[in-house]
């Protein structure tokens, strides 16, 4: 394996509030090597968007702790002076954030608003930034970019807003694009667009991406790894094959089971994974999935560690039932009712 | 369900909202959004008929016309045979009971100062539905035939999480025991999880109370699970009605085509085989519409006819209606029977739709050198059948 690019090591993220402590995000690490994609899986609340911004260092809350390290080309950005770290942001780590509508403001052009992360972070005039940011529009697929470069956001649809977001993060052709569920608030139009867009351009721009969604459909296609998330910590992990086609943990079988899907005959009914994500001030105990899980058992009382537990090492789950049996019963979540 | 079965429950006849963009001083009228076009179809009672296009192409609109909280700009809505396009609010307030609506977005559709009880008992109220008991009573029902707890009766709706306040809408618009629910995108907002959820719902509540549905989705993986018919909008045109299966099989519009290839699928092999349609660009602005197919800017099938004409509603049997010049998956003897639907005839497309005259002659319709649809065949029926020639 190449030297990684980004290294996070047992990340934890907590916030204190007046019901008691968050633990948001809960000893989450993960690797990523240069030019590859990674996909973070999981629901509302499991702390997918929380690990990613706190590795960005975004939050800024009195009430947040954070712990672990993050590692970016071997510095470690948690130590880092604010300055040292905003020229890390927007420069080679940058970020795409899920709602285009309100992560643009609305009293700006779109074009100064590229222009503005260009004059922070490259040392050109401001004729030239904007130049490069008609360039950077025209390679996102806006058309008349020329032109468009002075409207304002509410003049661009939903799907030109994300693409303009997408223009601005790679305005400093950034080594780590995080794109935090870039299609949610769009059409499935769209979303093929844009998940098609950010394919081609990690290519064009030489970035790795962390493609943040709930949904696995949308990951099928331009992930490397992908890494499952459930109540603060990575419940399984590992290449995408393996994750599609060997998924260990029965919460990925639900994620899978619960999508509706053209490739197969409709199903009676579909998966769904009863119940509600648990409280991260008092999670369960053991294993943070068991009040969900069909397939739970006395062991489940104990928490297990992120270990491989198949013959691929780089597979990883936290799942104490036995391979072999999951082989067998995961068929039965994963196709819905099917066989119903 | 059968097709055919079942007395309509509503008919839309030739339906027109446009909204009016006024400038200056004089709010002069300068130009409409053609919101809903002329469109014409009907429901019957207990099935489910899904709306489907993508964002701008007058789905919700028409959906929120059906139920009277838009004014029709002309055209006819009948419920249970009687019109209730021109109704006044008066005339309409019996109807209110028996049509309810459920929104797309969880968070704004709940007023945030008021208790869930209270939501949810407001149509109770309105309506004059039993007393304050009675009511309580019932929206404690409520609240657990959605899945909810009756405990929840006093808390805010911010105390919900996005899955739960959709619970909450459609215990309010289940209240009255309405016929039909409109639901308009009710799970685009929430994680797939939840979605599944929310589906099996509405699909169990469908049984237990005889409803009809009409609901409105842009992605056609999700409509394909509650629909027993499915209605493709483009820009405020209806482009194709089928029977929900035979719409995933043999799409005919390059449209539905298009949006069946976009729906992502969670298996990467399949997902690298399959063709992928990506469409480009944006659905153009309704003020002013494309010529001729108003999808034709965005097809990969335009011919020189498509911007002359605005392709007619044909009927290729079956309950399956599309209106393309270049329709795909049709063989030669169902185009030979193909007929302009009689349900659909407005006059502009018919001073234009000389080709495709009502008698049934067959009429040469130019077949682009692209091979058919080969892109859904195996979307669908991967697994099920060997590639079929086209």
């Amino acid at each position: 394996m190449p030297q990684p690019l980004l290294e996070v090591k047992d990340l934890r993220v907590s916030f204190r509030t007046e019901d008691g402590v968050v633990k948001a995000v809960d000893g989450v690490s993960f690797t990523l090597s240069p030019r590859e994609v990674l996909g973070i899986v999981g629901e509302s609340g499991s702390g997918k968007s929380v690990t990613m911004m706190s590795v960005l260092r975004l939050i800024n809350d009195p009430n947040m702790l954070v712990s672990g390290e993050v590692l970016y080309k071997g510095r470690d950005l948690m130590k880092l002076g604010k300055g040292q770290m905003q020229e890390v942001r927007g420069d080679e780590i940058a970020m795409i954030f899920q709602d285009p509508m309100t992560s643009l403001n609305p009293v700006y052009r779109i074009g100064d608003q590229i222009c503005e992360g260009i004059l922070t972070h490259q040392d050109i005039d401001k004729p030239a930034a904007r130049k490069r940011a008609v360039e950077l529009l025209q390679q996102v697929g806006i058309p008349h970019a020329g032109s468009r470069v002075d409207d304002f956001p509410h003049q661009f649809s939903g799907g030109m807003r994300q693409r303009a977001m997408i223009a601005m993060a790679l305005a400093n052709n950034p080594d780590v694009l995080i794109a935090d569920e870039p299609t949610t608030a769009l059409d499935v139009t769209i979303q093929a667009q844009i998940i098609e867009l950010i394919d081609k351009l990690k290519d064009d721009f030489d970035s790795a991406v962390v493609l943040i969604t709930h949904d696995l459909g949308v990951v099928a296609d331009i992930a490397d790894r992908i890494a499952v998330m459930y109540a603060g910590r990575v419940v399984e992990f590992g290449a995408k094959r393996d994750l599609f086609y060997d998924p260990q943990h029965p919460y990925t079988w639900g994620l899978l089971g619960s999508i509706p899907r053209l490739d197969r005959p409709k199903a009676s009914r579909l998966y769904s994974i009863e119940g509600t994500p648990p409280s991260l001030i008092s999670p369960p105990q053991g294993c943070k999935f068991r009040p969900r899980c069909p397939h739970a058992f006395e062991k489940c009382m104990e928490e297990p560690e992120l270990v491989s537990r198949v013959d691929k090492r780089d597979h990883l789950d936290r799942c104490w039932l036995d391979p072999a049996t999951k082989r067998v019963t995961r068929y039965n979540t994963i196709e819905g009712g099917r066989a119903a | 369900m059968s097709v055919d079965g079942g007395t309509p429950l509503v008919e839309v006849d030739s339906l027109k909202k446009y909204f009016p963009i006024r400038k200056g001083l004089l709010s002069r009228e300068v130009a409409r959004v053609h919101a809903v076009d002329d469109v014409t179809f009907s429901v019957r009672e207990g099935e489910t008929l899904g709306l489907v296009g993508e964002s701008g192409c007058g789905k919700s609109t028409l959906g929120r016309t059906i139920v009277r909280l838009l004014d029709p700009t002309s055209g006819d809505v009948k419920f249970r045979g009687r019109s209730i396009a021109k109704l006044g609010r008066r005339g309409l307030r019996p109807l209110r009971r028996e049509m309810q609506i459920v929104f797309q977005d969880p968070y704004a559709s709940l007023n945030p100062r008021k208790r869930v009880g209270s939501i949810i008992a407001a149509p109770l109220q309105i309506h004059g539905v039993g007393d304050r008991d009675e009511r309580k009573k019932q929206v404690r029902a409520l609240l657990a035939t959605v899945g909810l707890s009756p405990e929840h009766y006093n808390r805010f709706p911010h105390e919900f999480s996005g899955g739960q306040r959709q619970r909450i809408g459609v215990a309010r618009a289940l209240a009255l025991r309405p016929k039909l629910i409109v639901a308009d995108e009710p799970v685009s907002a929430l994680d797939v999880s939840i979605q599944s959820q929310m589906l099996n719902l509405l699909d169990d509540l469908q049984e237990e109370f005889q409803l009809t549905y009409i609901f409105i989705a842009h992605d056609l993986g999700v409509v394909r699970h509650v629909s027993d018919r499915i209605a493709v909008m483009y820009l405020g045109k209806l482009v194709e009605l089928s029977p929900a299966e035979e719409l995933y099989e043999r799409p005919i519009m390059p449209y539905t085509e298009a949006l069946l290839s976009a729906v992502p699928i969670p298996d990467p092999d399949l997902s690298d085989q399959r063709e992928r349609i990506v469409l480009q660009g944006d659905v153009p602005s309704p003020i002013n519409p494309p010529s001729g197919c108003r999808f034709h800017p965005r097809c990969r099938y335009m011919t020189d006819i498509c911007v002359q004409v605005e392709p007619p509603l044909v009927d290729y049997g079956n309950g399956h209606l599309a209106a393309c010049h270049h329709p795909l998956n049709v063989d030669k003897e169902t185009l030979d029977r193909a007929r302009v639907s009689e349900r659909h005839t407005p006059a502009a497309a018919d001073e234009h739709a000389k080709p495709e005259d009502p008698s049934g002659a067959s009429q040469p319709v130019p077949t682009p050198d692209i091979q058919r649809s080969s892109v859904v065949r195996r979307i669908v029926d991967y697994s099920k059948r060997p590639e079929e020639q086209t």
